[in-house]
Order: C-alpha cells, then structure tokens, then sequence
C-alpha cells in the first residue's frame, strides 16, 4: 500500500509553512527530504505520523503503518537497552529484539543501563527501536545525528534490508546515505504567507 | 498495555523515579502534626481523620509533575502517541501506574499513621476503605491536570493550581467518610457519593486526557 500525500499544507505554530505538497511513497521506495533549516520537515514528518493535522490536504496510507523517529529518542536512562527495546517490541506486538540488537551493534551493550551510553549509541537505540515496531513506513527525521560512519553504515544496511522487505522509508536528512532513493527539495513548496495568512486578515481589519 | 504498566512501575522502583516520595511526605505530615498541635490527645482525635486525608492528597499532587513530563521530555509521548495503544489507554496505564506507586501506599501506611494522631478504634476501617475509594480519582484526576500542563516548562505550579479545586469534592467526602467512621455515624452517604467520584472520573476523565493530550502534542 502506498503513502500518499497529496496537496498538503501544513503550519507549525499558526503559521502555513509548506503548502501545496504531494509525492507517493511505493513499498520497497525510500525518498529523502531535502530543504534548509526551518523550512517545515519536521512539521511534515509529524504531520504523516498524525501527531498533528495538516491545515489542508490528504495524508493516505499512513493510519497505524508508521513507525516514527524523532530528534528524541524516548529512551529510559535507568532502564537497561535490552529492556527499552523489549518494551517498544511488546507495545507493537512484533517480535524479538535480538535481530534488531545485532543489526545496530548493540548486543555487547544489551545489559547496560541506557542512561549510561553516548550520544551516538543512544541514537543507534532508537534506530533499532524501528526494527521492533514491525511497522512498514519508516518516517525518520534526522537519523544519522551524532552517529559515526561506521553507525551511518549500519543504518543504511537497516534501511535497506527493510526495503528489500518491502517496507519503505521517509528520511530528512542532510548527509548522503549511499541510499537508491528519491530526493524531494521542500523549498519550492513553501507557503506565501502574505498569499495564504496575511492579506485577508489584514482586509478584514482595516478595509 | 501490560508492556507500559510494567516499565512504569519498574522506572519508579528504580533509582531517581519517585517511589516512596509520596509515602515519605504523608509520613512527615503525620508525624509533625501532633507536636504542632500540642499535647491534647482529644483535640488530635477530632482532625485525624481530616488531617490523614489531606496529608494523603497532598502526597499524591507531589508526584504529579512527573507522571507524563518525563515521557515528554524524552519523546516517549510522541512515539507512544503513534504506537498500536490508544492514547486513551496511555493515560488511565499512566494513572494505574501513578496509583500503584503512590495511592496504594498511602493506603497501606494510613493506619499506621493513624496511630501517631489517636484516631479513634472505630475509624481505622473506614479511614483505609475512604482512601482505598478515594485515591483512584485523585490518580485520575491528576493525570487530567499532567495532560494539561504536559507541554510547559516549570509547569508545577500551574498543575497545582488546576488539580486542587478538582480535588476538593474528593476531599470532603473522603474525609467526611473517615470522620463519621471514626465517631461511630452511618457512613454510607458519603461513600457513595466518593465511590460515585472516583467511577465518574475513572470513566470520564482518560477521554479528556487523551484530547487535552493530541492539543498538546501538536
């Protein structure tokens, strides 16, 4: 089943920030998000995981099929890595949590307390989380934040096993993958405020 | 459901997660209040039971800000919000839990304490069955008020501010079933009108919750 967003314009905090958006996401397709900082990525990603309604515009194909990660990865410090995982697994209902551990690295750190990790092996946690969801659409905002290139690696490994699974992937990101996929550049679709907010409020007050 | 009700008890129970907070604060109320009071054993026999009542809601409002404030900061909300669990669910898991760790306890301690303030024989029953009924709608009630207040920082107070007036029905009928039970009165008015609360608000408020929650994660 394809993500299909079609004539999307989202706000983050009141104001439009991209309007008029629509691409599709085929099983076994990953795109990349490209666009400069502030531009609505983040806002777009959360709106695909239904975090929060877009203004107007159809998100189809995402209605519990979207595992998402953000620049947060919800990680318990004083729980230990095996369990932060085992419990994203059970929420999900997927499987174990072994082949997501090997596929991270992750297994020599299993029995540590997550609190007690760096930066870049928290972050490999919360990748790994995504393999325990079992979900096929992967919405991924800057995944590769303090990750090394030999992590980078392994996360493009995962990504595309999951295609090769059939699933498909949505990533903002700003560093090149290695990745067969499609880039989409969000500038051109920013919103025109003085087009979509401003005038009409502004005729409204003094006209 | 089983998944989150078992890491949150065990995030408590671990080292910085708040378990016994509660329990230590009801315990430092209790055990200040004869010596502020003075050594008049009649007098201290007449406000236990409201005393003990109060002391156990204010236990419960101390661990509030943390029910839902540390998933957020972490991002767990968000990811949860986008797990198989309704968001609905999240919030009464997230309530038993804050119950489990804080209001059962303050049941379990309450005759204990009860002794340090010369409640009167007949009361300790009917103090433990007015907390028993009484502490589920203040978890509830309280996670209303997380729900609320989840996005702001230093949002304490405003979560005090909010939750107290929701817990003065509470209060006065709990306190009044302890009271009653404590002189020998029939009891069952005010019972039922707590038990009438507590399913009320165990019934009403996770909706509320959940909404007040998807505003806030925008």
């Amino acid at each position: 089943m394809d993500l299909t967003v079609s004539d999307l314009t989202i706000a983050r905090g009141g104001v439009p920030v991209l309007a008029g958006l629509g691409f599709v996401l085929e099983p076994g397709h990953a795109l990349i998000l490209r666009g400069p900082n502030g531009i609505g990525k983040t806002t777009l990603l959360r709106t695909i995981a239904g975090l929060q309604p877009p203004v107007s515009g159809r998100v189809t194909g995402a209605e519990d099929r979207i595992a998402y990660a953000a620049h947060a990865d919800g990680i318990k410090p004083t729980l230990s890595v095996a369990e932060n995982l085992r419990f994203w697994a059970r929420v999900f209902g997927a499987g174990g949590i072994q082949p997501a551990l090997e596929a991270f690295d992750l297994t020599a750190l299993s029995g540590r307390p997550a609190g007690s990790l760096s930066a870049g092996q928290k972050r490999r946690l919360g990748l790994a989380r995504l393999l325990v969801t079992g979900r096929p659409v992967w919405v991924l905002d800057e995944p590769t934040v303090s990750l090394d290139t030999r992590a980078v690696a392994m996360f493009a490994d995962a990504i595309r096993a999951h295609l090769a699974w059939g699933g498909s992937a949505l990533i903002a990101t700003h560093i090149d993958l290695g990745l067969e996929a499609e880039v989409l550049d969000v500038s051109p679709f920013r919103a025109d405020l003085a087009k979509t907010a401003g005038t009409d409020a502004f005729d409204e007050a003094f006209g | 459901m089983i998944a989150l009700l078992l890491r949150d008890l065990r995030l408590a129970i671990r080292a910085g997660g708040g378990f016994g907070l509660g329990l230590a604060f009801f315990l430092i109320v209790t055990v200040l209040v004869p010596f502020a009071v003075g050594p008049q054993s009649a007098l201290l026999a007449t406000i236990a039971p409201g005393v003990l009542w109060l002391g156990a809601l204010l236990a419960c409002l101390l661990s509030l800000d943390r029910l839902l404030a540390l998933d957020w900061e972490d991002g767990s909300l968000d990811l949860l919000a986008t797990a198989p669990l309704p968001l609905e669910a999240v919030v009464t898991i997230k309530a038993l839990a804050h119950w489990i760790t804080t209001g059962l306890p303050l049941v379990l301690a309450a005759p204990a304490l009860g002794v340090l303030l010369n409640l009167p024989g007949p009361g300790y029953l009917w103090l433990v069955i007015s907390l028993a009924a009484g502490t589920p709608a203040l978890s509830v009630i309280g996670t209303f008020g997380a729900a609320l207040t989840v996005g702001l920082k230093r949002g304490g107070l405003l979560l005090s501010l909010l939750v107290l007036p929701l817990y003065v029905p509470t209060l006065i009928f709990g306190a009044e079933v302890a009271r009653r039970g404590a002189v020998g009165m029939d009891t069952a008015t005010p019972l039922l009108m707590l038990v009438g609360i507590s399913a009320g608000a165990l019934a009403l408020l996770p909706f509320a919750s959940a909404a007040v929650l998807r505003v806030n994660l925008r």
